[in-house]
Protein backbone atom coordinates (compact mmCIF):
# COMPACT_ATOMS: atom_id res chain seq x y z
CA UNK A 1 0.00 0.00 0.00
CA UNK A 2 1.24 3.63 -1.06
CA UNK A 3 1.59 6.13 1.46
CA UNK A 4 -1.67 8.01 2.77
CA UNK A 5 -0.12 11.52 1.17
CA UNK A 6 -4.09 13.52 1.40
CA UNK A 7 -5.07 13.84 5.31
CA UNK A 8 -7.45 15.77 7.69
CA UNK A 9 -7.30 19.45 8.79
CA UNK A 10 -6.52 19.86 11.59
CA UNK A 11 -9.32 22.35 12.21
CA UNK A 12 -11.60 19.19 11.47
CA UNK A 13 -9.92 17.10 13.46
CA UNK A 14 -10.04 19.19 16.77
CA UNK A 15 -14.07 19.87 15.85
CA UNK A 16 -13.90 16.08 15.18
CA UNK A 17 -12.45 15.42 18.60
CA UNK A 18 -14.65 18.32 20.47
CA UNK A 19 -17.46 16.73 18.92
CA UNK A 20 -18.89 19.64 17.09
CA UNK A 21 -18.31 17.87 13.13
CA UNK A 22 -22.28 17.07 11.81
CA UNK A 23 -22.82 13.14 11.78
CA UNK A 24 -21.80 12.72 8.11
CA UNK A 25 -18.26 14.36 8.25
CA UNK A 26 -17.40 12.45 11.19
CA UNK A 27 -18.14 8.95 9.85
CA UNK A 28 -15.67 10.44 7.61
CA UNK A 29 -12.57 11.56 9.94
CA UNK A 30 -13.22 8.42 11.90
CA UNK A 31 -13.15 6.28 9.07
CA UNK A 32 -10.12 8.45 7.75
CA UNK A 33 -8.11 7.96 11.32
CA UNK A 34 -9.06 4.66 11.60
CA UNK A 35 -6.15 4.36 8.17
CA UNK A 36 -3.98 7.13 8.89
CA UNK A 37 -1.49 7.05 11.84
CA UNK A 38 -0.20 10.05 11.02
CA UNK A 39 -4.02 12.00 11.59
CA UNK A 40 -4.81 9.76 15.13
CA UNK A 41 -1.67 11.47 16.60
CA UNK A 42 -2.74 14.81 15.26
CA UNK A 43 -6.08 13.61 16.99
CA UNK A 44 -4.48 12.50 19.80
CA UNK A 45 -3.00 15.87 20.56
CA UNK A 46 -6.12 17.42 20.22
CA UNK A 47 -7.36 14.93 23.22
CA UNK A 48 -4.67 16.32 24.93
CA UNK A 49 -5.07 19.68 24.92
CA UNK A 50 -8.93 18.90 25.39
CA UNK A 51 -7.73 16.50 28.53
CA UNK A 52 -5.58 19.90 30.05
CA UNK A 53 -8.43 21.83 29.79
CA UNK A 54 -10.79 19.36 31.46
CA UNK A 55 -8.05 18.81 34.00
CA UNK A 56 -7.43 22.36 35.14
CA UNK A 57 -11.21 22.84 35.11
CA UNK A 58 -12.74 24.00 38.79
CA UNK A 59 -14.63 21.10 39.71
CA UNK A 60 -18.36 21.19 41.18
CA UNK A 61 -19.09 18.68 44.16
CA UNK A 62 -21.31 15.85 42.71
CA UNK A 63 -23.82 14.59 44.82
CA UNK A 64 -23.46 12.24 47.99
CA UNK A 65 -24.02 8.66 46.93
CA UNK A 66 -22.85 9.01 43.71
CA UNK A 67 -20.00 7.00 43.90
CA UNK A 68 -21.26 4.31 45.96
CA UNK A 69 -23.81 3.93 43.24
CA UNK A 70 -21.47 3.50 40.54
CA UNK A 71 -19.00 1.07 42.39
CA UNK A 72 -22.08 -0.89 43.12
CA UNK A 73 -22.64 -1.01 39.61
CA UNK A 74 -18.93 -2.04 38.89
CA UNK A 75 -19.33 -5.59 38.88
CA UNK A 76 -23.01 -5.52 36.52
CA UNK A 77 -22.12 -6.79 33.08
CA UNK A 78 -21.80 -4.28 30.53
CA UNK A 79 -24.84 -4.15 28.29
CA UNK A 80 -24.64 -6.31 25.58
CA UNK A 81 -23.72 -3.61 22.80
CA UNK A 82 -23.15 -4.48 19.36
CA UNK A 83 -19.00 -3.82 18.62
CA UNK A 84 -18.26 -3.30 15.64
CA UNK A 85 -14.64 -3.58 14.13
CA UNK A 86 -13.10 -3.79 10.24
CA UNK A 87 -14.72 -6.18 8.06
CA UNK A 88 -12.09 -6.43 4.66
CA UNK A 89 -11.54 -2.72 2.94
CA UNK A 90 -14.41 -1.18 5.62
CA UNK A 91 -13.12 0.68 8.77
CA UNK A 92 -15.30 0.27 11.90
CA UNK A 93 -17.24 3.26 11.29
CA UNK A 94 -18.41 2.13 8.04
CA UNK A 95 -19.18 -1.38 9.65
CA UNK A 96 -21.21 0.27 12.04
CA UNK A 97 -22.95 2.15 9.53
CA UNK A 98 -23.66 -0.69 7.84
CA UNK A 99 -24.80 -2.56 10.91
CA UNK A 100 -22.29 -5.59 9.90
CA UNK A 101 -23.84 -6.30 6.95
CA UNK A 102 -22.92 -5.90 3.49
CA UNK A 103 -23.33 -2.90 1.51
CA UNK A 104 -26.82 -2.82 -0.42
CA UNK A 105 -25.69 -1.37 -4.02
CA UNK A 106 -28.15 0.28 -6.42
CA UNK A 107 -26.82 0.97 -9.75
CA UNK A 108 -26.50 4.21 -11.21
CA UNK A 109 -25.86 3.17 -15.01
CA UNK A 110 -22.30 2.90 -16.12
CA UNK A 111 -20.92 -0.05 -13.95
CA UNK A 112 -21.06 3.40 -10.93
CA UNK A 113 -22.94 1.65 -8.00
CA UNK A 114 -23.80 3.60 -4.47
CA UNK A 115 -24.76 2.59 -0.91
CA UNK A 116 -26.43 4.95 1.37
CA UNK A 117 -25.18 4.49 5.11
CA UNK A 118 -27.11 7.57 6.26
CA UNK A 119 -28.93 10.88 5.51
CA UNK A 120 -30.38 13.80 7.18
CA UNK A 121 -31.26 17.21 6.04
CA UNK A 122 -27.79 18.24 7.24
CA UNK A 123 -26.20 15.80 4.94
CA UNK A 124 -25.05 12.25 3.56
CA UNK A 125 -22.48 9.19 3.64
CA UNK A 126 -22.62 7.00 1.18
CA UNK A 127 -20.51 4.03 -0.20
CA UNK A 128 -19.43 4.75 -4.29
CA UNK A 129 -18.35 1.83 -6.39
CA UNK A 130 -17.01 3.05 -9.77
CA UNK A 131 -15.41 0.24 -12.40
CA UNK A 132 -11.78 1.09 -13.10
CA UNK A 133 -11.08 3.92 -15.68
CA UNK A 134 -15.06 4.94 -14.93
CA UNK A 135 -15.70 8.50 -14.52
CA UNK A 136 -17.74 9.31 -11.73
CA UNK A 137 -20.13 12.27 -13.53
CA UNK A 138 -19.16 15.68 -13.77
CA UNK A 139 -20.02 17.36 -10.63
CA UNK A 140 -19.93 20.46 -8.38
CA UNK A 141 -20.57 20.29 -4.56
CA UNK A 142 -22.84 22.55 -2.39
CA UNK A 143 -20.96 22.71 1.07
CA UNK A 144 -17.97 20.39 1.25
CA UNK A 145 -17.97 17.20 0.08
CA UNK A 146 -15.43 14.48 2.03
CA UNK A 147 -14.09 10.83 -0.47
CA UNK A 148 -11.93 8.78 1.40
CA UNK A 149 -10.22 5.61 -0.79
CA UNK A 150 -11.21 2.41 0.66
CA UNK A 151 -10.63 0.12 -2.66
CA UNK A 152 -8.40 0.97 -5.94
CA UNK A 153 -7.75 4.67 -6.64
CA UNK A 154 -8.94 7.66 -8.32
CA UNK A 155 -7.55 10.85 -9.98
CA UNK A 156 -8.99 14.03 -10.76
CA UNK A 157 -7.67 17.66 -11.48
CA UNK A 158 -6.11 17.95 -7.89
CA UNK A 159 -3.85 14.89 -8.07
CA UNK A 160 -3.83 11.09 -7.67
CA UNK A 161 -6.29 9.32 -4.62
CA UNK A 162 -4.97 6.12 -2.78
CA UNK A 163 -6.37 3.66 -0.18
CA UNK A 164 -6.91 5.65 3.04
CA UNK A 165 -6.30 9.52 0.98
CA UNK A 166 -9.10 11.39 1.77
CA UNK A 167 -10.28 14.30 -0.99
CA UNK A 168 -11.91 17.41 0.71
CA UNK A 169 -13.46 19.81 -1.72
CA UNK A 170 -15.24 22.75 -1.10
CA UNK A 171 -18.05 24.43 -3.57
CA UNK A 172 -15.13 25.74 -5.41
CA UNK A 173 -13.94 23.05 -7.15
CA UNK A 174 -15.69 21.82 -10.33
CA UNK A 175 -13.91 18.36 -10.38
CA UNK A 176 -14.12 15.15 -12.58
CA UNK A 177 -12.53 12.26 -10.98
CA UNK A 178 -11.76 9.01 -12.34
CA UNK A 179 -11.43 5.84 -11.01
CA UNK A 180 -7.70 4.26 -12.24
CA UNK A 181 -7.26 1.62 -14.05
CA UNK A 182 -7.71 -1.75 -12.37
CA UNK A 183 -9.51 -3.14 -9.62
CA UNK A 184 -12.68 -0.48 -9.26
CA UNK A 185 -12.70 2.14 -7.15
CA UNK A 186 -14.60 2.32 -3.67
CA UNK A 187 -14.97 5.18 -1.37
CA UNK A 188 -16.92 6.45 1.12
CA UNK A 189 -18.70 9.62 0.41
CA UNK A 190 -19.97 12.32 2.84
CA UNK A 191 -21.47 15.20 1.72
CA UNK A 192 -23.42 18.06 3.24
CA UNK A 193 -25.91 18.60 0.58
CA UNK A 194 -26.78 16.74 -2.31
CA UNK A 195 -24.26 16.60 -5.27
CA UNK A 196 -24.86 19.06 -8.18
CA UNK A 197 -24.17 16.94 -11.13
CA UNK A 198 -23.79 19.11 -14.38
CA UNK A 199 -24.64 17.00 -17.22
CA UNK A 200 -28.32 17.16 -17.75
CA UNK A 201 -29.62 13.45 -17.26
CA UNK A 202 -27.70 13.04 -14.14
CA UNK A 203 -29.36 15.97 -12.52
CA UNK A 204 -32.68 14.77 -13.95
CA UNK A 205 -31.90 11.42 -12.20
CA UNK A 206 -30.83 12.75 -9.26
CA UNK A 207 -33.81 12.97 -7.24
CA UNK A 208 -34.38 9.36 -8.04
CA UNK A 209 -30.99 7.87 -7.00
CA UNK A 210 -30.63 10.43 -4.25
CA UNK A 211 -26.86 11.35 -4.82
CA UNK B 1 -9.49 -10.15 28.68
CA UNK B 2 -6.50 -11.54 27.89
CA UNK B 3 -4.76 -8.69 27.35
CA UNK B 4 -5.49 -7.62 30.97
CA UNK B 5 -4.33 -10.95 32.01
CA UNK B 6 -0.99 -10.88 30.11
CA UNK B 7 -0.06 -7.88 31.71
CA UNK B 8 -0.98 -9.49 35.56
CA UNK B 9 2.24 -9.09 37.57
CA UNK B 10 4.40 -7.42 35.50
CA UNK B 11 4.88 -4.14 37.26
CA UNK B 12 4.95 -1.01 34.53
CA UNK B 13 7.72 1.07 35.78
CA UNK B 14 10.23 0.45 38.45
CA UNK B 15 9.52 4.59 38.36
CA UNK B 16 6.41 4.04 39.51
CA UNK B 17 7.70 7.50 41.53
CA UNK B 18 7.85 9.26 38.67
CA UNK B 19 4.75 8.99 36.98
CA UNK B 20 1.12 10.69 37.81
CA UNK B 21 -0.81 9.39 40.22
CA UNK B 22 -3.31 9.50 37.69
CA UNK B 23 -1.70 7.34 35.60
CA UNK B 24 -1.03 4.68 38.12
CA UNK B 25 -4.42 4.88 39.26
CA UNK B 26 -5.35 4.01 36.32
CA UNK B 27 -2.97 1.15 35.37
CA UNK B 28 -4.01 -0.18 38.88
CA UNK B 29 -7.68 -0.02 37.56
CA UNK B 30 -6.58 -1.77 34.02
CA UNK B 31 -4.28 -4.40 35.24
CA UNK B 32 -5.56 -5.40 38.47
CA UNK B 33 -9.37 -4.07 38.39
CA UNK B 34 -8.22 -1.99 41.72
CA UNK B 35 -11.34 -0.43 43.07
CA UNK B 36 -9.51 1.84 45.60
CA UNK B 37 -7.72 2.81 42.58
CA UNK B 38 -11.01 3.57 40.92
CA UNK B 39 -12.23 6.07 43.97
CA UNK B 40 -9.05 8.16 43.85
CA UNK B 41 -9.60 8.48 39.99
CA UNK B 42 -13.56 9.12 40.92
CA UNK B 43 -12.16 11.68 42.86
CA UNK B 44 -10.41 13.61 40.87
CA UNK B 45 -12.06 13.31 38.10
CA UNK B 46 -15.90 13.04 38.95
CA UNK B 47 -15.87 17.08 40.19
CA UNK B 48 -13.96 17.98 36.95
CA UNK B 49 -16.10 16.53 34.65
CA UNK B 50 -18.97 17.66 36.20
CA UNK B 51 -18.04 21.30 36.19
CA UNK B 52 -16.26 21.21 32.63
CA UNK B 53 -19.92 19.47 31.00
CA UNK B 54 -22.21 22.34 32.83
CA UNK B 55 -20.09 24.57 31.08
CA UNK B 56 -22.04 23.90 27.49
CA UNK B 57 -25.15 24.84 29.68
CA UNK B 58 -25.94 20.80 30.73
CA UNK B 59 -28.04 21.01 33.55
CA UNK B 60 -26.29 19.51 37.13
CA UNK B 61 -28.60 16.69 37.06
CA UNK B 62 -28.16 16.02 33.21
CA UNK B 63 -24.47 16.99 33.88
CA UNK B 64 -24.17 13.67 36.80
CA UNK B 65 -25.59 11.06 34.53
CA UNK B 66 -23.02 12.32 32.09
CA UNK B 67 -20.44 11.55 34.91
CA UNK B 68 -21.78 8.78 35.85
CA UNK B 69 -21.81 7.05 32.09
CA UNK B 70 -17.96 8.03 31.58
CA UNK B 71 -16.61 6.93 34.83
CA UNK B 72 -18.36 3.72 34.30
CA UNK B 73 -17.29 3.69 30.89
CA UNK B 74 -13.49 4.45 32.20
CA UNK B 75 -14.14 1.55 34.18
CA UNK B 76 -15.46 -1.24 31.43
CA UNK B 77 -12.94 -0.13 28.59
CA UNK B 78 -9.79 0.37 30.88
CA UNK B 79 -8.23 -2.56 28.65
CA UNK B 80 -8.21 0.73 25.80
CA UNK B 81 -5.97 3.10 27.97
CA UNK B 82 -2.65 3.25 26.83
CA UNK B 83 -0.52 5.34 28.78
CA UNK B 84 2.26 5.53 25.83
CA UNK B 85 -0.03 7.14 23.64
CA UNK B 86 -2.02 9.47 25.83
CA UNK B 87 -2.30 10.66 29.34
CA UNK B 88 -5.33 9.78 31.66
CA UNK B 89 -7.29 13.53 30.93
CA UNK B 90 -6.90 13.07 27.45
CA UNK B 91 -8.42 9.61 27.46
CA UNK B 92 -11.15 10.81 29.45
CA UNK B 93 -11.46 13.92 27.72
CA UNK B 94 -12.58 12.22 24.94
CA UNK B 95 -14.98 9.47 26.10
CA UNK B 96 -17.04 12.56 27.89
CA UNK B 97 -16.94 14.01 24.79
CA UNK B 98 -18.36 10.76 22.74
CA UNK B 99 -20.37 10.21 25.95
CA UNK B 100 -22.51 13.87 25.99
CA UNK B 101 -23.15 13.92 22.17
CA UNK B 102 -24.48 10.93 22.10
CA UNK B 103 -26.72 11.78 25.04
CA UNK B 104 -27.39 15.48 23.13
CA UNK B 105 -27.54 14.52 20.11
CA UNK B 106 -29.00 11.03 20.36
CA UNK B 107 -27.03 9.81 17.74
CA UNK B 108 -24.52 6.77 18.09
CA UNK B 109 -21.29 8.96 17.81
CA UNK B 110 -18.86 7.25 15.39
CA UNK B 111 -15.37 6.11 16.54
CA UNK B 112 -12.82 5.15 14.61
CA UNK B 113 -10.72 1.27 14.99
CA UNK B 114 -8.81 1.08 17.94
CA UNK B 115 -4.98 0.47 18.49
CA UNK B 116 -4.66 -2.41 19.55
CA UNK B 117 -1.01 -2.52 21.73
CA UNK B 118 1.16 -4.78 20.32
CA UNK B 119 0.69 -8.28 21.93
CA UNK B 120 3.53 -8.84 24.75
CA UNK B 121 4.88 -5.51 24.60
CA UNK B 122 7.01 -4.39 27.18
CA UNK B 123 5.52 -1.14 28.96
CA UNK B 124 8.20 1.80 28.17
CA UNK B 125 8.45 4.13 31.24
CA UNK B 126 10.84 6.29 29.20
CA UNK B 127 7.56 6.99 26.59
CA UNK B 128 5.19 7.33 29.10
CA UNK B 129 7.12 9.70 31.25
CA UNK B 130 7.79 11.84 27.82
CA UNK B 131 4.01 11.53 26.80
CA UNK B 132 3.24 13.12 30.67
CA UNK B 133 6.33 15.59 30.31
CA UNK B 134 4.87 17.15 27.32
CA UNK B 135 1.51 17.19 28.90
CA UNK B 136 2.30 19.27 31.62
CA UNK B 137 3.80 21.57 29.67
CA UNK B 138 0.83 22.25 27.52
CA UNK B 139 -1.24 22.50 30.71
CA UNK B 140 1.35 25.15 31.95
CA UNK B 141 1.34 26.41 28.70
CA UNK B 142 -2.68 26.87 28.66
CA UNK B 143 -2.81 28.35 31.76
CA UNK B 144 -0.38 31.72 30.65
CA UNK B 145 -2.98 32.35 28.31
CA UNK B 146 -4.72 35.84 27.86
CA UNK B 147 -8.10 34.98 29.23
CA UNK B 148 -9.86 36.07 25.31
CA UNK B 149 -7.36 33.33 24.04
CA UNK B 150 -8.57 30.72 26.52
CA UNK B 151 -11.94 31.07 26.35
CA UNK B 152 -11.35 30.45 22.65
CA UNK B 153 -9.80 27.20 22.79
CA UNK B 154 -12.05 26.33 25.52
CA UNK B 155 -15.09 26.78 23.31
CA UNK B 156 -13.55 25.34 20.99
CA UNK B 157 -13.08 21.64 22.76
CA UNK B 158 -15.89 22.14 24.39
CA UNK B 159 -17.23 21.37 20.89
CA UNK B 160 -18.81 25.17 20.83
CA UNK B 161 -17.41 26.37 17.85
CA UNK B 162 -18.26 25.01 14.31
CA UNK B 163 -15.38 23.29 12.10
CA UNK B 164 -15.86 26.72 10.31
CA UNK B 165 -15.44 28.47 13.33
CA UNK B 166 -12.41 26.79 14.37
CA UNK B 167 -10.59 27.23 10.80
CA UNK B 168 -11.07 30.79 11.00
CA UNK B 169 -10.67 31.90 14.21
CA UNK B 170 -6.72 32.61 14.19
CA UNK B 171 -4.37 31.51 16.96
CA UNK B 172 -5.93 28.46 17.81
CA UNK B 173 -2.95 25.84 18.36
CA UNK B 174 -3.56 24.01 14.55
CA UNK B 175 -1.16 22.68 12.18
CA UNK B 176 0.72 19.69 10.96
CA UNK B 177 1.92 17.47 13.45
CA UNK B 178 4.67 14.77 13.48
CA UNK B 179 4.81 11.31 14.02
CA UNK B 180 4.54 11.02 17.15
CA UNK B 181 2.47 12.59 19.95
CA UNK B 182 5.15 14.13 22.17
CA UNK B 183 6.37 15.94 18.90
CA UNK B 184 2.89 16.89 18.43
CA UNK B 185 2.36 17.69 21.94
CA UNK B 186 5.63 19.80 21.67
CA UNK B 187 4.59 21.80 18.37
CA UNK B 188 0.98 22.51 20.12
CA UNK B 189 2.99 24.25 22.72
CA UNK B 190 4.86 25.92 21.06
CA UNK B 191 2.05 27.28 19.12
CA UNK B 192 -0.07 28.35 22.28
CA UNK B 193 3.23 30.13 23.20
CA UNK B 194 2.93 31.84 19.93
CA UNK B 195 -0.21 33.46 21.16
CA UNK B 196 0.86 35.43 23.98
CA UNK B 197 2.82 37.36 21.71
Amino acid sequence: MTAITHHIPDAMLAAYSAGSLPHHFAVAVASHVSLCPTCRVTLEAHQSVGGALLDATDGVAVSDGMKADLLAQLDAPAPNIAQYTRQGIYPRPVVEALKGQEPKWKTLGMGVRQSILSESKQGSVRLLYIPGGQAVPDHGHNGIEMTLVLQGSFSDETGQFDVGDIEIANEDLDHTPIADEGEPCICLAATDAPLRFNAFMPRLLQPIFRI
Amino acid sequence: MAAMRRREGKPVSQKKTEISEQTVWMLAIRDNRDRAAFCALFDHFAPRLKGFIMRTGCSAHQAEEIVQDVMLTVWRKAAMFDPHRAQVSAWIYQIARNRHIDVVRKENRPVPDELAEDPGSEPDASQILAVEQEAGKLKQALSSLKPEQREIIEKAYLGELTHQEISTQTGLPLGTIKSRIRLGLERLRHELKGMRE
